[in-house]
Parts: C-alpha cells; structure tokens; sequence
C-alpha cells in the first residue's frame, strides 16, 4: 500500500513537472564563503556556483530562495522550496527530517577559535544553532551560548562573552586570518570531524529528484571540477575530494577505523 | 553606482566610504526601510479593523459570536507571537494549496506523507515559476494577515476595555431619546470611546514598529537582517573588506526606531487633544478651560 502511494506520488510529481521543470532552491545567504550576499547585493558563493553547474547538468530551471537557518528545514517540508544548499551537514538527527544528496564536500572539518591558542573549550562556548558545532558543544558539557549566525558565534568571543567559538574551520579561516592576531584557532582542538560532508537536502518524497542531483554530483566528482570549485572558493588548503580519496586510501590499511577522519588531524581527539 | 566604484580596492577615505554606502547590497538595505513603512502602513489599519471586529463581537448579544471574540482574544493574547508569526503564514499557505490541491491535482494523493506537505506544480502557491516579485508580494501579504490577527487580538481587548470605559450616563441620556442600540453605538459609543482607547492603541502602534524585525522568520528581508548581515565582519573575499561595523548598523537602526517612535508620538498627541474635546476626562477639562480663558 505505502509502495502505492509512493508511486502515486513520484508519478504525481513527475507528471506535474513536465517539460518547465523548475527547482526553488533555498539557502541562507549568511555564510561564506558557502553561500553569502556579493556587495552587489546577489547570491553567490561555493554553493551559489555549484547548484548552478548542477541544475545545468539535471536540464532543471533554477531559481534561488534566501530563508533563515532557524526555519530552512520546516519551510523545505512544508514545500516552499525544494532543495536545501546552505551549508548543511549531513547526520543522522537531519536525516530523520529530510533527504540528503550524496556529499558534495568531503567531511569538513570544524574548529574552536578563541582569544588565545590555549583558551578553555569546556567554559562558554558559542555556536550557531541547530548546527552540528552547537550540538557537539552541548555534548561536550560546555556551556553552549547559540547565535542566530555563525558571525555573531565569532563576534562573542571578541568582546569576551564566550571563551571559545567552535565553528567550521572553511567558514572560520577568513575571519581568523584578517584579525591581525586577535583570534586563532585552539591548539588541538582546530580539526574535528563532526559530519559526514555537505549535502543538497531534499523532502524525502523527493526521490526522482535526489537520484538525479546524486548523479550530477556523482559525474561533477568524476570529471574534477567539482574539485576545482572547491578548490577556487575555499581555498588551495581546502580538503577536494581528489586528497581525500588518496590520504585515505593511505590510511585505510593502517587504520580502518579512522576512515572517517581527515588525514590531516592525527591529533584530533575522539570527544564523542 | 558610479563609474569610480568598478575597482573598490584602488580606493581610500570618502570616496571608499562614498562608493560602500551606494553598492548594490546597501541600495537593498536602504529599499528594506520602504519594506518596513509600507508594512506600518498596511498593517495598522487591518490590524485596527480586526480589533474593532473582536471588540464588537466579544460585546454581541449572540452568544457564538460574543464566544468567538472571547475565543480570539485570549488565544491570541496568550500565546506568544513568535508562534504565531510561524503558525498563521503556515497554515494559511498550506490551507490554500490544499484547497487548490483538491481541485488541480489527483484528489487520491496525500498532501500529507510523514512530516511533509507535498502538492502537486499546479496547486503550489504561487506557482514555482512565478517571478520572484509575486512570491515576495505572497509571503509580504500573508505577513501582513499574521500581524494582523496577532496585533488585532490586542487592539480587540483595548478597544473593548474603552467602550466600556465610556460613562454609562451618556448610553443612559441616549436611550433616554429614544435611540435605538445601533444607532447607541453609532452616535454615543464609538464617538466617545477613542479617547479611551488611545493610549492603549499607542502603545500597540509602538509595539509594532518594534516587532518588523520578526519579517525575516517569514522570509522577507527587513532592515535588521540588513543591518546584521552588512554589519558582520567582511573579509578579503569581499570587495568592501571591513571589521565587524554591526555597532554602527545598529546605531543607525536605532536613530530610525527612535525618529518613527518620536514622530508617532507627536501624531499622537495630536490625536489625543483632538479626542479630547468636550469629553468628561481630565484632558478635556483641561481644553474646556483654554477655551473659556
């Protein structure tokens, strides 16, 4: 019966769709350089480039929708919109909500920032909320401070109302580079591994659309310029999924179980 | 804007400063005000409109309606308005596209499958190919209705309480005449009973200008999302480098809250005065007296 439904559905949807297939894509526009507003006052960014290139590839009609984080999930649900780049790790708790594409970053890292390289992680700690930073500060029995933004998480350690801010370190990298001195990342502590990559969230009834943006994912991966988008947005550091194939490839036979862990973080302690 | 601005990091002091102020995103910035007063605009009259209309039916002599102003006002009153702000456009978007889904799409699929709400292209509201100035007009629209019922709720219960307020002897002369219920509430009631409610209103209309910033949960773009996101420290990525400037965004912010509150007052004083004419209050007392002197 539910098999029914879902045929129904799927043939509903697709029948809907037809030749002017258009694809409402939500994102925060507030973190980059993932998704943020140009001073020309347009979208643009990592995200903004890749779900161009892969509407392009999915022959779909793309129109761009900015949403507040706090509400991005339920007004996804809830149909006004259908897709999700904003930045959004894949785990377990979202994945319960919504579908997720397969990852189109290799498990990014996270780090604390604080005033000093040795400042305390289990004081205040700020986090955007509903991030998995936040929620790895609430399971690390520090006292969690939540910021509608991860900018503002940054800006309450500089005026002292938290001792640290766990952030994403692609997200968090600019801001520690030009502060002249001001933050840096906590020694130790500067490579977490908390998800597993960001994916393109969709409903979960969604399921002709999922397979066709895993496909154009799957193809951009193959043909490297996936890894080249990654590479000109987040930098010549940033983790592509070409290092993170080869370094684990590596690792593999040593260890499996630290499959998951960026290569680069042999340090990193396993908190959770 | 200008010719000058093509190449932001050749630039330095006031002509730095000059091409900043007029990019592209502070342009948006400086539109988002327009946003906020048409919302004002808009806003007060419903909002005034549905206060009346829960004032009147909480006051009916039939006793469903007097239950549903009774109803409209303690619920909305008691719940707060960040739910219903996040309820109302919810519901009433998803309330349309079922009614639409009913007729434009195969009745025998579920709208509901787990925690989604799925319709087929063809009832989506607006349609997902519409231009984006007819969804921004939606999701402004439907804002507006749950200002509306949240802050009409409130001006339900002060204009209530004024109507109330209104001397019983002046209802009691007016029977007196011989007039009619309606025409009671027409010629005595309502006249008399602004005086009353106005400070309360005043406060609401206050309140109001206050909670825009509550647009960006309903997707639009108000001035404090503005000011937060061009506020927050830009680095070298951006054409217009700078260090976290929230501080000043804000200040600024802040000068137009105050001015719409410091002229709303005046507007309102004004008001006040012109109600209290020959009214048996204190103001008007006080107006009887520079009359006569």
């Amino acid at each position: 019966m539910k098999r029914l439904l879902l045929a129904a559905a799927t043939l509903a949807l697709t029948a809907g769709m037809g030749a002017a297939d258009t694809i409402r894509m939500g994102t925060e526009g507030a973190y980059a350089p993932y998704n943020f507003i140009n001073d020309k006052g347009e979208l643009d960014g990592f995200e903004i480039e890749l779900g161009n290139e892969l509407c392009r590839r999915i022959e779909a009609e793309c129109t761009w929708v900015r949403n507040d984080w706090d509400s991005m999930i339920p007004n996804l649900v809830s149909s006004n919109y259908d897709t999700i780049m904003a930045g959004m790790n894949i785990n377990d708790e979202r994945r319960q909500a919504i579908a997720f594409s397969i990852p189109y970053t290799p498990p990014p890292a996270s780090g604390y920032v604080g005033l000093t390289a040795d400042a305390p992680i289990d004081g205040v700690v700020a986090a955007q909320t509903g991030t998995v930073q936040s929620a790895h500060v609430a399971q690390s029995g520090a006292d969690l401070l939540e910021f509608a933004t991860f900018d503002e998480a940054v800006a309450a350690v500089r005026n002292g109302e938290a001792e640290a801010a766990l952030a994403d370190r692609e997200f968090a990298a600019p801001l520690v580079a030009s502060s002249n001195g001001e933050l840096s990342w906590i020694t130790g502590q500067d490579n977490l591994i908390l998800a597993e990559g960001l994916g393109v969230g969709m409903r979960k009834s969604d399921t002709e659309l999922k397979a066709r943006f895993d496909k154009a994912i799957e193809d951009m991966k193959a043909d490297g310029s996936l890894d080249a988008l990654i590479t000109k947005w987040l930098g010549d550091k940033a983790e592509t999924f070409a290092k993170h194939a080869a370094a684990q490839g590596a690792a593999a036979p040593a260890d499996a179980a630290a499959a998951g862990t960026a290569p680069t973080a042999p340090a990193a302690p396993a908190t959770n | 804007m200008f010719a000058s601005c093509s190449d932001p990091s050749a630039l330095n002091g006031l002509a730095w400063l000059m091409c900043y102020l007029t990019s592209g995103k502070h342009l948006l910035f400086y539109a988002s005000f327009g946003t906020v007063l048409l919302l004002l605009a808009v806003t007060a009259p419903i909002a005034l409109l549905f206060g009346f209309g829960g004032a009147m039916a909480a006051r009916s002599r039939i006793a469903p309606l007097r239950w549903f102003g009774g109803i409209y006002t303690a619920m909305v009153r008691g719940v707060p308005d960040i739910i219903f702000f996040l309820f109302v456009p919810i519901a009433l978007d998803q309330s349309l596209e079922w009614l639409r889904s009913r007729v434009y799409c195969d009745p025998s699929v579920p709208v509901r499958q787990g925690n989604e709400f799925v319709v087929c292209q063809a009832a989506k509201l607006p349609l997902s190919t519409a231009a984006p100035w007819v969804h921004q007009t939606y999701s402004f629209t439907l804002a507006v209705i749950a200002f509306s019922i949240v802050f009409g709720a409130f001006a339900a219960n002060v204009l209530s309480g004024a109507m109330n307020a209104v001397p019983r002897a002046q209802l009691e002369t007016a029977e007196a005449y011989g007039m009619t219920e309606r025409q009671i509430s027409r010629r005595i009631l309502i006249p008399q009973m602004w005086t009353y409610a106005l400070p309360g209103l005043s406060n609401l209309w206050m309140i109001l200008i206050k909670a825009t910033p509550l647009l960006f949960l309903l997707g639009i773009e108000d001035i404090v999302y503005w000011a937060r996101d061009l506020g927050a420290t830009k680095p070298a990525t951006f054409a217009y480098p700078h260090p976290d400037w929230r501080l000043w965004y804000f200040l600024g912010l802040l000068v137009f809250y105050l001015l719409m509150t410091s002229v709303s007052q005046r507007v309102i004083d004004r008001i006040a005065r012109r109600l209290s004419r020959g009214q048996a209050t204190m103001a008007g007392e006080v107006l009887r007296h520079e009359v006569t002197q």
